[in-house]
């Protein structure tokens, strides 16, 4: 029985090898299940990118890129399973879009040489990287998303926060967990008081989280959510009437899917994000014409422009860059694994480059080092209109209080050099 | 043709009550031992450890541990997700406080400690039954996730909640973290799964097996031929939850190597591995095999299939799979409802007799 199985699981595996020589981006992306209304945008967005990078430029550098996707339901075994059956086709970078999926992949990285990028995800102090070499989550993480909800918190109220109270609903996981340090030091720092109410996977039953809110009355609101649990948040927040320019949201809680099904009563409803929103930028006419209209759009073809599809297009921007800077310092076209990590430490992003990619103003400009895998850390915040159905940027990206961050990353990056004996050092 | 049982005398009571009585299976068993043992770590990658092997003999372990306790015993449990998570937090607090020690050691104490948890929630099985004691148990499975979600100190203070595996060895080689190599993992699981699978067998043919099934097939009549009900429950709960311990603490130190109890540990991993005794055949230690590698192949079997050679979307190919393992486990409760064994026994019936059936 189990013999038979599985040697007909290697005829299969090895009858499916790809053609080598490829530029190979491993998307590992969830359409199915409770995440997947976050997961699907992402994922079309990182294929139509590299769609049009193909289409109009011929790859990169010369190369095709070509994009494997696997299914991971956001569930970390499958996760494994994508990764140990992609990463043998050469694959150059995984992004794998999921905080848990990336606790396990850190250390399986790290050993087998290939560079992780977790935009805006992930383990937050991985920004060290001298202790988290392969591992990288420019342009920003979730320290820097919670230190800039506070930031533009204090600067509603005239930079004082004192005696305020504020809310904090998350899901109960790594992922919901990781800004709670953070805010716990900045509520130390400003003096405020910080409620941590946790949201269990996958966050469809939030009554008693809201009846909660409903009798504590905070001032502010902020959540950390992803997946259905977003769209149920903002649902309860609204039958409570809890004012909804008072709720802000991560970059994960903040795109259209999550809003719409409030229907009137989302109006005003913020989010931070490192990237900026709509769909206002050439490239998406290049979009338009070489991948929509010429029928190679991923999934539906439907999510064009979407905060997700943006993101997800980005994610793959700076991966395509970071593989030309990769074939720049080694001269080769056919880049390794190997040399897909140095091009990610030696990435240069500034307006002449986004310019010439038609995303002018799209991110901030920053420039990766050994020394520092997390980028900037600019946070902005966009607030949603009901009634145009769109996502504005209401306040410019600015720095989060490093002060705080750096320390807590030096701490928690220390912690897992000396968990895993990890000398820190910058090759 | 196979089973050519001519000439093949017992002559002592040893021969007549051994394992495999029948010379072609005890021989078949001797190969796959031979195979797993000695032909498999020479050969395995990581892709076919970490992605096909490894989950097939933990979730084995597991499915044998719930095996003894729903199939032999009787008592319905809904808390195998829980009672894994107890493994997993005890063998990480193990490897995290004593470094030095082996990880064979480690996982064995795990599976000592869940036992305990497990008597401890077994109790309430003397007083309720059937559907009743499925619902005391999985409160255990959600208390237990709480539990472990809730105290800090499970998890050593970390930041995220989540539990990361140093890398440790035995006999100097590595066993758990990214650089352990994949024959080691294997060939670590594997002499679990042996030794687990033997003791097992081998339980459930002797006394302690039998009260279990007296137990299961009615128990107010067991009482009445003097099996006690209390020895006979607690001990199914304590060597159930041994060995679902062992699998829990594999599952996150050797598999995994980092774990999030909601997810990894949830009330879905008590289904999987349910329906995998249930799939497998409830009481039968090959069904518990069977199972496992039934539902651990099975999605990737379809992965391969669907996306990588008829090239599907990969959101077609993983709803098909809810589809089909639904529609099994609908076709076996009806068509054969003790599972892959029992295929398996009336083949085995059918080849023992074959070519002359009547």
């Amino acid at each position: 029985m189990k013999k038979t199985l599985t040697t007909l699981a290697l005829g299969a595996a090895m009858a499916a090898g790809p053609a080598m020589a490829d530029l190979v981006f491993p998307d590992l992306s969830y359409r199915t299940g409770p995440y997947a209304a976050g997961g699907i945008p992402f994922s079309d967005g990182y294929n139509d990118y590299f769609t049009l990078l193909n289409e109009r430029d011929g790859g990169i550098g010369g190369v095709k890129a070509k994009v494997v996707e696997c299914e991971t339901g956001y569930n970390t075994e499958k996760g494994v399973e994508c990764y140990e059956s992609t990463k043998g086709q050469g694959a150059l970078i995984y992004q794998p879009l999921s905080t848990g999926i990336t606790y396990q992949l850190i250390p399986k990285v790290t050993a087998d040489n290939i560079p992780l990028h977790t935009m805006g995800y992930g383990r937050t102090s991985a920004a060290n990287g001298q202790v988290f070499s392969h591992v990288f989550n420019y342009p920003a993480n979730y320290w820097n998303g919670a230190s800039g909800v506070i930031n533009y918190l204090l600067e509603e109220n005239g930079g004082d926060l004192n005696g305020k109270k504020i809310a904090l609903v998350y899901h109960n996981s790594a992922y919901g967990k990781e800004p709670i340090r953070t805010l716990e030091e900045l509520s130390k720092k400003h003096g405020f008081e910080l409620v941590a109410l946790p949201v269990d996977h996958p966050g469809q039953e939030q009554k008693s989280q809201w009846l909660q809110i409903r009798r504590d009355r905070p001032d502010y609101v902020v959540m950390w959510g992803w997946g259905v649990m977003n769209q149920v948040a903002i649902q309860e927040a609204a039958n409570i009437r809890f004012p909804m320019e008072n709720f802000i949201g991560v970059w994960w809680s903040g795109a259209e899917h999550d809003v719409l099904p409030a229907g009137d009563k989302a109006d005003g409803y913020k989010a931070v994000t490192f990237h900026n929103v709509g769909r206002d930028f050439p490239v998406f006419d290049d979009i338009q014409k070489y991948v929509v209209d010429a029928g190679k759009a991923a999934g539906a073809g439907d999510q064009v422009g979407n905060v997700l599809y943006n993101r997800g297009m980005y994610a793959a921007m700076l991966a395509a860059e970071a593989a030309k800077t990769a074939q720049e310092i080694h001269g080769t076209k056919d880049i390794t694994p190997a040399m897909m990590r140095d091009g990610m430490e030696a990435l240069v992003i500034d307006e002449a480059k986004m310019e010439a990619l038609g995303m002018p103003n799209f991110g901030p400009t920053f420039s990766v080092s050994c020394e520092n895998h997390g980028g900037p850390g600019l946070v902005g915040v966009t607030q949603w209109d009901a009634e145009s159905k769109t996502w504005s940027l209401i306040s410019d990206f600015k720095p989060s209080d490093t002060e705080v961050i750096g320390k807590l990353v030096e701490e928690d990056s220390a912690a897992y050099a000396a968990e895993n004996n990890i000398e820190p050092n910058c090759k | 043709m196979f089973y050519r049982e001519a000439g093949d005398f017992k002559v002592s009571y040893a021969d007549d009550s051994q394992t495999f009585p029948i010379k072609f299976d005890r021989y078949r068993y001797y190969v796959v031992l031979a195979v797993a043992f000695g032909i498999i770590p020479f050969l395995i990658n990581d892709y076919w450890a970490n992605a096909i092997l490894l989950p097939f003999l933990i979730y084995s372990i597991a499915a044998i541990g719930l095996n003894i306790l729903v199939g032999y015993c009787g008592q319905v449990s809904l808390g195998t997700g829980g009672f894994m998570a107890v493994g997993a937090y005890a063998c990480y607090k193990l490897m995290t406080a004593f470094p030095e020690v082996s990880m064979f050691i480690h996982v064995l104490l795990a599976g000592g400690i869940t036992a305990l948890v497990c008597v401890l929630f077994g109790l309430p099985s003397l007083r309720i039954k059937g559907f009743y004691l499925a619902v005391a148990t999985l409160a255990a499975q959600f208390f237990l996730v709480w539990l472990f979600n809730r105290v800090p100190w499970f998890y050593n203070y970390s930041a995220s909640g989540q539990i990361n595996a140093p890398e440790r060895d035995t006999f100097g080689i590595l066993i758990t973290g990214p650089n352990a190599p994949a024959w080691a993992t294997y060939l670590f699981c594997l002499i679990f799964l042996a030794f687990c699978a033997l003791v097992a067998r081998n339980l459930t043919r002797g006394t302690l097996g039998r009260t279990w099934m007296a137990i299961r097939d009615m128990d107010i009549a067991a009482e009445i031929i003097g099996v006690n009900p209390l020895k006979a429950k607690m001990t199914a709960f304590a060597v159930s939850g041994f060995f679902i311990g062992i699998s829990g603490a594999l599952f996150f130190a050797v598999y995994l190597g980092a774990v999030e109890v909601g997810e990894a540990f949830g009330i879905n991993k008590s289904f999987l591995v349910l329906f995998m005794v249930i799939l497998g055949g409830l009481g039968s230690i090959f069904g518990s095999f069977a199972g496992a590698a039934f539902l651990v192949l099975l999605p990737v079997v379809l992965k391969v299939v669907g996306v990588d050679i008829l090239g599907w979307p990969t959101d077609i190919v993983a709803h098909f799979q809810l589809v089909i393992v639904g529609a099994l486990i609908i076709v076996f409760l009806i068509a054969e409802p003790h599972g892959m064994a029992q295929l398996w026994r009336v083949a085995k019936e059918k080849l023992r007799l074959w070519p002359f059936p009547h």
